[in-house]
């Protein structure tokens, strides 16, 4: 079931730069899919469209219906005057939800990205991944359908990054999320997706469509594994082609 | 640097330097109508104090009037200008006119045309200190994080919500900062029209005793209503810093200390 689709889709920006040019695809309910590309191949910008922060300059954003949708951004983007549960908290208060069932989510949200016991700290309190923790249950705490997340770990430090990419999967299994992934990692992009759309820049546009296939559970073997080797290998390949 | 040398350093300096002054004075035998020393000062200080703390509350009166009044109106501007870009275009120059006129070449022309005394040198004052409140607080209002507005936008904000839960809260650091200068130059205001309106008015202010204390060669009661004031001006920038520290010390990195 197609949750969203983007037809013929491009964006020119007002200082005349071509951002995305004639860009086809539609992501399904369930899936994991990651745009990746180089810097400046417009993946942000498409993922902007389909949130409607921005407006396409040609062709459409279709969606089934309309869904809720939670946004993470490449910084955490918290409020440094709201507690991490008043962050949280947040898009609740927005929607006029009532006060303690607006806490009683945002707790939920919080121990969902595991950071139960935090509710009270600032977010100067807080390491670089726990904001991002922070920004990711801000996302979830409306329930959404669809999850978007611009480079969210590309300012991390390795091994926060593989931690995060891991529980960032945990919480797509256990709960029916689909997910679409901006990221310019190879092997972050093979590790997470059920599916990769590379990207190539001048003017943004998308050059491959894979699927991975499923190869079992995605666990710490999992990175080390033949299949995610082949993956990385055919994706690279593709990444390349789009280069040059 | 430890809390207590910060407090301390100063008020030693200070004491060196009131100690040096009167054995100057002292030991030269200067007059107390050229230079009185410290003593003398608060001799002039104590006997004539009904009147110094009378005209104190004066100037006081005029200064937190002229504060309040720059705090709403610098504020409120700000948040019109916020609105729309049109409105703080059209008006915009016209605060920086008012700004940088010197008060002290209007202040005869209020006093022609406010009747009433208080009136206007509250006038007088909050032109000299509604700028910095304006000025920041336009800034401030500006200067959310894009992301964070974008986040808004997302969760389907209201404009009134974008600013209660954006815009204020991220334009408070600027805003505080604009309240303390806006603190010193309300007092500074409130002297400088007291001294162009003499004695045109019926409240005496501090500065009016200065003048008045000047025409009777009563130097030590001059240097007396002198150190009011400055004392005055101190404590209204502390009460200031005090409550930016109040209001900003959980989050803002200007009130934060930095942990070795």
């Amino acid at each position: 079931m197609t949750l969203v689709a983007l037809r013929g889709v491009g964006k020119t920006f007002s200082n005349g730069t071509e951002a995305l040019r004639g860009v086809d695809f539609a992501i399904g309910a369930g899936e994991f899919v990651s745009l990746l590309g180089p810097s400046g191949c417009g993946k942000s910008t498409a993922l902007r469209l389909i949130a409607g922060l921005a407006e396409p300059s040609a062709g459409q954003v279709e969606w089934a219906r309309r869904e809720t949708l939670g946004f993470v951004f490449q910084e955490p983007t918290l409020m440094p005057w709201r507690t991490v549960l008043g962050n949280v908290r947040l898009p609740l208060q927005i929607a006029g939800i009532g006060k303690s069932e607006a806490a009683a989510r945002a707790e939920a949200a919080l121990a969902q990205v595991g950071l139960a016991g935090f509710e009270a700290s600032y977010p100067r309190q807080l390491s670089g991944g726990m904001k991002m923790r922070v920004a990711i249950a801000r996302a979830l705490v409306t329930g959404p359908k669809l999850l978007l997340l611009d480079e969210p770990f590309a300012a991390l430090d390795e091994i926060t990054r593989l931690r995060l990419n891991e529980d960032l999967l945990g919480l797509w299994a256990s709960s029916g999320l689909t997910v679409a992934f901006v990221t310019h990692s190879v092997y972050e992009s093979v590790f997470l997706s059920t599916r990769i759309l590379v990207m190539a820049p001048r003017p943004g546009r998308i050059v491959a469509d894979i699927a991975l296939p499923d190869a079992g559970p995605r666990d710490e073997a999992y990175r080390t594994s033949a299949p995610y080797n082949e993956a990385c290998r055919t994706v690279s390949a593709a990444l390349k082609a789009a280069m040059s | 640097m430890s809390r207590i040398a910060r407090f301390l350093l100063p008020t030693l300096v200070g004491l060196l330097f009131l100690l040096g002054w009167e054995i100057l004075v002292r030991a030269n035998d200067i007059p107390p109508y050229l230079l009185p020393g410290p003593m003398a000062i608060a001799r002039a200080m104590v006997e004539d104090w009904p009147n110094l703390w009378a005209s104190l509350l004066v100037t006081l009166s005029v200064t937190f009037a002229a504060l309040a009044a720059a705090v709403i109106g610098g504020g409120g501007l700000a948040l019109i200008f916020a609105q729309s870009r049109w409105i703080e275009a059209s008006l915009f120059p016209y605060a920086i006119i008012l700004q940088v006129t010197p008060i002290i070449a209007i202040a005869p022309l209020i006093l022609i045309y406010v009747r009433d005394g208080f009136l206007a040198l509250l006038i007088c004052a909050w032109i000299v200190a509604f700028f910095p409140v304006l000025s920041n607080t336009t800034l401030g209002l500006r200067a959310a994080d894009h992301g964070l507005l974008d986040l808004m936008r997302l969760a389907g904000a209201r404009r009134w919500q974008i600013l209660w839960y954006l815009r204020l809260p991220a334009a408070m650091p600027y805003f505080l900062a604009g309240v303390r200068i806006a603190g010193g130059l309300s007092l500074i205001g409130a002297v400088v029209a007291e001294f162009t309106a003499g004695t045109a008015t019926a409240g005496s202010g501090l500065a009016y005793r200065i003048l008045e204390s000047g025409y009777r060669l009563d130097i030590p009661r001059m240097y007396a209503a002198l150190a009011l004031l400055s004392a005055a001006g101190i404590a209204i920038y502390a009460a200031l810093g005090l409550l930016s520290w109040l209001l900003l010390r959980q989050w803002h990195e200007s009130e934060l200390t930095q942990e070795r």
